[in-house]
C-alpha cells in the first residue's frame, strides 16, 4: 500500500502542507517495503484545477491512502472515485502523523460542504 | 466608438461615471453594457425596460461509456483540469471546463458529446432617455464571468451601435481584460487616497499592455493627497475630469438617483468629456 503525505518541503520529517492540491510536494511511503519517495506537485502552479490535477498525479502513481489538510470538493471526489482512502489532519511532523496512522488515530475525511478554494476565477 | 470605463480599486465611481456620461450623451443612443456580470447595478441608475433575454452556456463534454474505453486522451489534453480518468471512469467537473472542445476532438473514440451547460444569462431593454442598455449576469454558484463578458459584447441585441460604453467589473484580472479588449478608449476612474492610487498604477499598466489609450477621472477628488495627480502627471496619463468629494452625491445615488439627473449642472461637463475623448481618439487615428 502507497501511503501520501502533502508535505512543505523535502526535508526528513518536513510539516505536513494543509493544502491538498497546492502543497509543494508528496512524500509517499510504501507500507510494505517502507521505501519512501518524494514527488513535486506538478499541480502546485497551475492556473486552473490544481485539486483535480493533483489527484489525478496521486492515482496514476497508485497512491492508496492520502493525508492532508483541506480537500476541495472536486479533489475529494477524484480520491474517493478513485478508492483512495482520504484522511485529514492539523499541520505536524510527517513522522508523528505517520505514527498516528499506524495507530489508527487520524481522523477520516468529509466530503467538502463549502466551495473550492482553488483560484478558479 | 468603445469606450470602456474602469478601475483597479473598487467603489470608485465606474457606474457612476459611465451612467451620467450615457445620460449626456443620451440623444446618440449609445449601447451601454454592464460588463460587471457578478454584481450588476447600472440599471438602477438608467432604468431600463428588459424585453430582451437569452441564456449563456458554455459547451460541456458527456462522456458516452459504452464508447470510452478510459484511454484518458480526453484528461490529458485538458489543460484544465475539467475532466479526470481513473481506470474506465470518466470524471467531468463543469465548473473547471472553459468548453474549448479539445476533448471532443482529441477523442479517439467519439465518446465525447457536448451539451450547454448554462452559466449566466443576457439582458437588454430601452431606457425612457433611449439609452440601449443591456447587461450579463453570471448565475450564482458560477466561477467564470468571462464568457458571460463575452457574449455580452458578441450581442447586438439592437443591431449595430455606433457608440458603446462598456462599464467594467472592478479590479484588473481577466473580466476586466476582457472588457478593455477591442475599446478605443478606456476611462479610468480613481480616487486620491493610497488605495486608488494603488490600484490606479496596476490598471494603467494592463491598459499600456492592452494598447489602448487611456485618461483618469478623479473621483471624491479634495480628500487624500497629490500622489494621484503626481503620478498621472509623471506616467503621462491625461486627467480629464474631477467630481468633487459632497455628501450630497453620495446621497443621491443611495437614493438611486444618478449624478447628473440629481445635479443636472453636470450634464455640460460629461458633454465635454465625451467630446474630448472623441477628439483624442481621432488624434491617435490621425497620427496613425
Amino acid at each position: 500500500m502507497k501511503l501520501t503525505f502533502t508535505v512543505k518541503t523535502q526535508a526528513e520529517n518536513a510539516k505536513l502542507e494543509r493544502r491538498f492540491g497546492r502543497c509543494p510536494y508528496f512524500l509517499i511511503i510504501d507500507t510494505e517495503s517502507g521505501k519512501r519517495t518524494i514527488l513535486e506537485n506538478p499541480a502546485l502552479d497551475s492556473p486552473h484545477g490544481a485539486g483535480t490535477q493533483a489527484a489525478q498525479f496521486l492515482i496514476e502513481n497508485n497512491v492508496g491512502v492520502v493525508v492532508s489538510g483541506d480537500f476541495g470538493p472536486n479533489a475529494y471526489s477524484v480520491l474517493d472515485a478513485a478508492g483512495v482512502q482520504i484522511y485529514t489532519a492539523d499541520e505536524g511532523p510527517v513522522e508523528k502523523l505517520f505514527a498516528d496512522y499506524q495507530d489508527g488515530n487520524l481522523q477520516r475525511a468529509t466530503p467538502h460542504a463549502g466551495r473550492g478554494h482553488g483560484r478558479r476565477r | 466608438m468603445i469606450l470602456t470605463i474602469a478601475s483597479g480599486k473598487g467603489g470608485t465611481g465606474k457606474t457612476t461615471i459611465a451612467t451620467s456620461l450615457a445620460l449626456a450623451i443620451a440623444d446618440e443612443s449609445p449601447l451601454y453594457l454592464d460588463c460587471d456580470v457578478e454584481a450588476p447595478n447600472a440599471h438602477i441608475f438608467l432604468k431600463p425596460t428588459f424585453d430582451q433575454s437569452r441564456a449563456v452556456t458554455l459547451p460541456i463534454p458527456v462522456v458516452d461509456g459504452g464508447r470510452c474505453d478510459g484511454c484518458g486522451r480526453c484528461a490529458e489534453v485538458c489543460q484544465y483540469h475539467a475532466i479526470v480518468v481513473i481506470g474506465a471512469k470518466v470524471l467531468v467537473f463543469p465548473e473547471l471546463c472553459h468548453g474549448c472542445g479539445s476533448c471532443t476532438l482529441q477523442c479517439p473514440h467519439t465518446a465525447i458529446e457536448e451539451v450547454p451547460y448554462r452559466l449566466g444569462m443576457l439582458e437588454a431593454g430601452l431606457s425612457k432617455e433611449g439609452i440601449r442598455f443591456a447587461r450579463g449576469i453570471l448565475d450564482i454558484g458560477q466561477p467564470m464571468a468571462v464568457p458571460i463578458i463575452r457574449a455580452l459584447q458578441r450581442w447586438h441585441p439592437f443591431g449595430e451601435m455606433e457608440t458603446i460604453i462598456r462599464d467594467a467589473p472592478p479590479g484588473v484580472s481577466c473580466p476586466v481584460v476582457e472588457t478593455m479588449s477591442g475599446a478605443d478608449f478606456v476611462l479610468l476612474v480613481t480616487e486620491p487616497t493610497p488605495f486608488g492610487l494603488h490600484d490606479l498604477r496596476l490598471a494603467v499598466q494592463l491598459t499600456s499592455e492592452l494598447g489602448v489609450p487611456a485618461g483618469v477621472v478623479v473621483n471624491r477628488d479634495g480628500i487624500g493627497d497629490q500622489r494621484v495627480d503626481e503620478y498621472c502627471q509623471s506616467a503621462d496619463i491625461p486627467i480629464l475630469i474631477r467630481i468633487p468629494f459632497d455628501d450630497r452625491i453620495g446621497r443621491a445615488l443611495a437614493c438611486g438617483k444618478n449624478l447628473v439627473e440629481a445635479f443636472p449642472e453636470y450634464l455640460p461637463r460629461f458633454r465635454d468629456l465625451y467630446t474630448d475623448i472623441c477628439d483624442r481618439i481621432i488624434e491617435r487615428e490621425a497620427v496613425r
